[in-house]
């Protein structure tokens, strides 16, 4: 993990609200799973005082830049929203632990299933996979048709099935219809999205292996304030506890409560 | 001499600067970043008698240069404290003030005797100003008598000094500050968070899960400077000052209000090095400033501390 102001690259906006950022500097080299992310400050003043969670989406280690993509909704997305080519970013990172792409074996089928902004940690993910000669099958859900990015990136790693929630493009529905009418099967699947999301796929297919990526209001961001806390499935009612920032974000299937 | 050396009751400090009580854990993250001898002391999370896991969530909100929090107290509790937390803080000379909270008398009394006796914790910071708990806690600290009562029973089974964290949540602090002192506090930590509230307009409900939550960050920092300032001028017990602090004019601030030493918490969270950083900038201005020592800031009529 390092502190670094970081270089906007390009920032553009991608789908309706939907913004993606290209980020240089030093850190892209700690990188070392798919799934980390980076605590990024929006402003140089106190306000907005936190650091905002972002995942990373795409690494390039040779020309040393990442991309992230967010939302534009509150203030601190908005802020980053304006930053322009050339500006710098206060970044810590990279952090929490990734999707264990190094468990997989070669010729083993494995679903990404992703929902809105939950998508971008399963691209680097999906590109891990298929070097390593994974059968990838990618499933991704959004609001409507206007938010529907990174379809055709996906593409270039495997199969990819849309849906829409308004079913204004794809299949209308979530990511579980899609899976049911596809009839896909998978020995592993990785998630990221809303909880109600993670939790039908949980629901749905209880006995799968795989992991699941967690989106969580984080002080931190490195495992100090116990903001980001969250039950585990053994212990629902104790004090045990998984921190999303640093045991997470990707925790096994059904580890956590959601 | 060192320009930035405190000497304060149990806590010999390199430089005035020690993260604040929740929001450096028990020091293993931030140990993971740098080297923790760079602190002047270090106030642990606080520890309760039995494990405890806090509140649901969301239980951080921000707000206007501030954000709100309502962890809960959580923390493995005193027996995990004892055989895991600390021996992993025995390899740094850094002295540990350890924040104790509790429901009841006798679990204060308790878990001040088994910290204090495991030899490794230089000072107790009795915590009774916590705002994000159901029961104790905060009613310690807002009853003069009762906040007296509590800190002469630590203190007698305590075998290091005794701090007592105060809140700003009550009409006036200095009415605590001196029922503690009279009680044989050996010194005092302030501002605790002021209790706040946000709320979530989608749901139209209030955005913590435990409805309310302790505001801390720049916000804050007048209303500290205010108290640490008024509370110098009641007691003679020694003050160490937080609330908001995250730059060196802060510092210098909350120095010239009447702090023997300060406590770094919110900035923490925003940048995981600040409170090297601020020691080293802090020893950097004085020299410039041609201060021979950080107390000679201080007024002298009002500096009190030996």
């Amino acid at each position: 993990m390092r502190k670094e102001d970081m270089i906007v690259l390009e920032n553009k906006e991608i789908a309706r609200d939907i913004f993606e950022m290209k980020l240089g500097g030093l850190l892209v080299q700690d990188i070392t799973e798919p799934g980390q992310f980076l605590h990024i400050h929006t402003s140089p003043q106190p306000f907005p005082l936190l650091r905002r969670p972002l995942s990373i989406c795409k690494t390039n280690k040779a020309e040393e830049y990442l991309t992230v993509i967010y939302r534009a909704e509150g203030e601190g997305t908005r802020l980053l929203s304006a930053c322009s080519k050339g500006s710098t970013l206060d970044v810590i990172g990279p952090l929490g632990h990734g999707f264990p792409v190094s468990d997989v074996s070669p010729g083993e089928k494995v679903l990404l299933a992703g929902g809105g902004v939950g998508v971008p940690p399963l691209y680097d993910t999906g590109h891990a996979l298929k070097e390593k000669g994974v059968d990838v099958t990618t499933v991704i859900g959004f609001s409507d048709k206007g938010t529907v990015f990174y379809e055709d990136p996906f593409r270039d790693i495997g199969r990819v099935f849309v849906s829409t929630a308004d079913g204004s493009y794809g299949t209308a529905g979530f990511v579980t219809d899609v899976m049911e009418k596809e009839k896909l099967a998978f020995d592993r699947i990785f998630a990221c999205g809303p909880v109600p999301m993670l939790k039908a796929l949980e629901t749905k297919y209880p006995e799968a292996e795989g992991c699941i990526s967690l989106e969580e209001r984080m002080g931190c961001g490195i495992g100090v304030c116990l903001a980001c806390v969250c039950h585990t499935r053994q212990d629902p009612d104790g004090s045990d506890y998984r921190k999303v920032c640093s045991d997470g974000p990707v925790f096994p299937w059904k580890e956590v409560v959601l | 001499m060192s320009r930035i050396a405190v000497e304060l009751p149990g806590l010999s400090m390199k430089n005035p600067i020690m993260p604040a009580s929740g929001c450096f854990g028990f020091g293993e993250e931030m140990g993971s970043l740098y080297d923790l001898n760079e602190l002047g002391a270090i106030a642990l999370k606080a520890t309760t008698r039995e494990p405890r896991f806090g509140n649901e969530t969301p239980r951080v909100a921000e707000t206007a240069a501030g954000m709100l929090n309502a962890i809960g107290l959580q923390n493995p509790g005193l027996q995990k404290v004892i055989s895991e937390k600390l021996p992993k803080l025995k390899s740094i000379e850094t002295p540990l003030l350890a924040n104790i909270a509790g429901t009841t008398m006798e679990d204060y009394e308790e878990v001040a005797a088994d910290l204090s006796g495991t030899g490794r914790v230089n000072a107790l910071e009795l915590n009774i100003s916590c705002p994000n708990v159901k029961e104790g806690g905060i009613a310690f600290g807002t009853d003069p008598s009762l906040a007296a009562e509590l800190t002469e029973r630590v203190k007698a089974v305590s075998s290091v000094p005794v701090y007592v964290k105060l809140s700003p949540n009550v009409t006036d602090i200095t009415d605590i500050a001196k029922a503690v002192e009279r009680a044989g506090a050996d010194g005092l930590t302030l501002i605790n968070t002021l209790s706040g509230m946000k709320i979530d307009r989608k749901s139209r409900k209030p955005l913590l899960a435990n409805q309310a939550g302790g505001l801390s960050g720049p916000a804050v920092k007048p209303i500290a400077v205010r108290m640490i300032h008024e509370v110098r001028r009641q007691t003679q017990l020694p003050l160490i000052g937080m609330g908001g602090i995250s730059d060196v004019e802060d510092i210098i601030d909350f120095i010239i209000a009447g702090a023997d030493a300060v406590a770094v918490g919110t900035a923490n969270f925003t940048n995981p090095f600040i409170c090297p950083e601020l020691s080293r900038g802090l020893e950097k201005w004085l020299a410039q400033e041609q201060y021979t020592h950080l107390y000679d800031l201080q007024p002298k009529e009002v500096h009190s501390v030996e």
